[in-house]
C-alpha cells in the first residue's frame, strides 16, 4: 500500500509542477525572432564588437530587423555575409577589404630615450596619464600590453625584442586594440599591404632623430624619389596610401635613412 | 530571539559557501563582476526562501501524514527543479540582461546543493514554517554576501600584477580559501556574546 502511495505522490506532484510550468511558459512567453536566431548561429560568436553592436546577438537582432547593414562582421568575412544575405533574402554586398591591426612603432627602451621610469599599474592608460608615458616620444607604443589583454584571438604578442606585434593571420579586425591604445599607435592597414611605416611620431625630424633611432624623420626621400611607392609625408610622418600602386615600396624601404618602412607581411 | 539567532547563524556562522562549502559552483563561476554576482545572489535567495516554504509544506502536510518521510530527497529535488524553471521563465521575461549575465548558472541553481541543503536542514532542525522561511532567506543572503565579497575581490585582482600561472581562477581559489579561514572566526560564541 505504502509503495502505491509513494508512487502516486511523486506522480501527482510531478504532474502538478508540469502543469504549473506549462501555464507559466505560456504566460511568460518571450517572443523569439527566428531569423535572428538563425543569423546568430552563423555569426562567429566571438562577441568582439567589431560591428559596433553589443555582441553577436545584438548584431543578429539588428540584422533581422534590417536596422543594421550586412557585412559589418569582419571576423566572419565574406562567407558569413553571404550566408546572412541568403537568410534575409537580400543581395550580398560583401564585407569590404580585410583589415588587420598594425603597431606603427618599433621603438623600445634601448632605441628610444626615456624621460623617467614608470612604475605604476601595468596598464597603458595608466602610463599615459602620467606625462603621456615614460618615453621621450609621446606617439609611440607604451609597451605595457593593454592591447594584448583585450585581443579576443591572442593575435598580439611581444616579439623577442619586447616590441608589441600583431600577427596578421590571427587578427580578425575587431579594432578592440585600436580603441584601448591611448597613443593610437595601433592602426588598421589592409591585410594585403606588404609594407608599413613603423612610426607614429608627428614630432619634427630633428627631435625624432635626437630621441629615437628608428623613427620617421619626415625626410620625404620615399615620397620624392619613389613616387610609385605609395608613401605620403605629412607633418613629419610618412604614411602609405594603400589605394595607390606600391611597386617601388621595396626600394623606398631600402633607401629610408632610419629604415622605418618595414615589411608588414611576408 | 530565535529569529535573530537563525539570521546570524545562516548569514555568518554557517555561511553556506564559506563554512559549509555548499554551492561552490556559482561562487567561482558568477563572481567575475559584482553586477551578475548580485543578480545571482538575489535569484538564489528568492529560490531558497520559496523552496524552504514549499518543502516545509509538502513535508509536513503530505509526506509525514502518509508516512512517506523517506521520500524527502526525491520530492525536494522535484520541487526545487520546478521552482527554478519557474524563476528562469520569470527572469527571462522581465530582465533579459540579467538572464544573459547569469547564463548557464541559472539552470544550475536546480542542482545547487545549497538549496537542497537548506530544505533538508530545515527538517533536521525542526523549524516551524516561519523559521524555515527565515532560514532560507538568511541562507540566500549569506550566499549573496560571499558572492559579492568574492566578486569585489576579483574585480580588484584584475588590476593587480598577478603571476601568469595564478591569473584568473587559481588566485580566486586562493582568495576564496582565505575568506573561508576568516569566516571561521564566526562561531557559536558569537551568538552567546550577542544574545546572552
Amino acid at each position: 500500500m505504502n509503495i502505491l502511495f509513494a508512487f502516486l505522490i511523486i506522480a501527482v506532484l510531478g504532474l502538478l509542477l508540469g502543469l504549473a510550468l506549462a501555464f507559466a511558459a505560456e504566460k511568460f512567453a518571450v517572443e523569439k525572432d527566428e531569423k535572428a536566431e538563425q543569423i546568430l548561429e552563423i555569426l562567429p560568436g566571438a562577441n568582439c564588437g567589431a560591428c559596433g553592436y553589443p555582441g553577436c546577438s545584438g548584431y543578429a537582432s539588428a540584422l533581422s530587423k534590417r536596422e543594421a547593414p550586412n557585412g559589418l562582421c569582419s571576423p566572419g568575412g565574406p562567407k558569413t555575409s553571404a550566408l546572412v544575405a541568403t537568410i534575409l533574402g537580400i543581395e550580398d554586398e560583401g564585407v569590404g577589404e580585410r583589415m588587420v591591426a598594425y603597431v606603427h612603432c618599433r621603438g623600445n627602451n634601448e632605441l628610444t630615450q626615456r624621460n623617467f621610469k614608470y612604475d605604476g599599474i601595468e596598464e597603458c592608460s595608466g602610463a599615459y596619464m602620467l606625462f603621456k608615458g615614460e618615453s621621450s616620444c609621446k606617439y609611440g607604443c607604451l609597451h605595457l600590453g593593454s592591447c594584448i589583454q583585450v585581443c579576443p584571438t591572442d593575435a598580439i604578442y611581444r616579439d623577442e625584442k619586447g616590441n608589441v606585434t600583431v600577427e596578421p593571420d590571427k587578427c580578425i579586425g575587431c579594432r578592440k586594440c585600436t580603441l584601448v591604445c591611448p597613443t593610437n599607435v595601433i592602426k588598421m592597414i589592409p591585410a594585403r599591404g606588404s609594407h608599413a611605416i613603423a612610426c607614429n611620431s608627428f614630432d619634427s625630424g630633428a627631435f625624432v632623430r635626437k630621441v629615437c633611432e628608428v623613427g620617421c624623420i619626415g625626410c620625404k626621400i620615399c615620397e620624392r624619389k619613389f613616387p610609385d611607392s605609395g608613401c605620403v609625408v605629412e607633418n613629419f610622418l610618412a604614411t602609405i596610401d594603400y589605394s595607390r600602386p606600391m611597386t617601388q615600396i621595396a626600394d623606398a624601404a631600402e633607401a629610408c635613412p632610419t629604415k622605418c618602412i618595414v615589411v608588414a607581411r611576408q | 530571539m530565535s529569529y535573530i539567532a537563525i539570521f546570524i547563524t545562516y548569514v555568518f556562522i554557517n555561511n553556506f559557501i564559506l563554512s559549509q562549502f555548499l554551492g561552490l559552483c556559482p561562487f567561482i563561476g558568477v563572481s567575475k563582476n559584482s553586477e551578475s554576482a548580485i543578480g545571482m545572489g538575489m535569484a538564489v535567495t528568492f529560490v531558497m526562501g520559496l523552496a524552504s516554504v514549499l518543502t516545509y509544506l509538502v513535508y509536513h502536510f503530505l509526506l509525514v501524514p502518509l508516512n512517506l518521510a523517506f521520500l524527502q530527497t526525491l520530492t525536494f529535488i522535484l520541487l526545487i527543479a520546478g521552482l527554478v524553471q519557474f524563476v528562469e521563465l520569470v527572469i527571462q521575461k522581465n530582465s533579459p540582461a540579467l538572464y544573459q549575465a547569469l547564463g548557464i548558472f541559472l539552470p544550475l541553481i536546480t542542482t545547487n546543493c545549497a538549496v537542497l541543503g537548506i530544505a533538508i536542514l530545515n527538517i533536521n532542525e525542526n523549524y516551524n514554517l516561519m523559521e524555515s522561511f527565515l532560514a532560507g532567506i538568511s541562507g540566500g543572503l549569506g550566499f549573496t554576501l560571499a558572492l559579492i565579497l568574492m566578486s569585489n575581490i576579483r574585480e580588484r585582482l584584475d588590476l593587480h600584477p598577478v603571476r601568469k600561472v595564478f591569473k584568473g581562477v587559481p588566485i580566486a581559489f586562493i582568495s576564496g580559501g582565505l575568506m573561508a579561514l576568516a569566516f571561521m572566526a564566526f562561531d557559536k560564541s558569537l551568538l552567546t556574546n550577542l544574545l546572552g
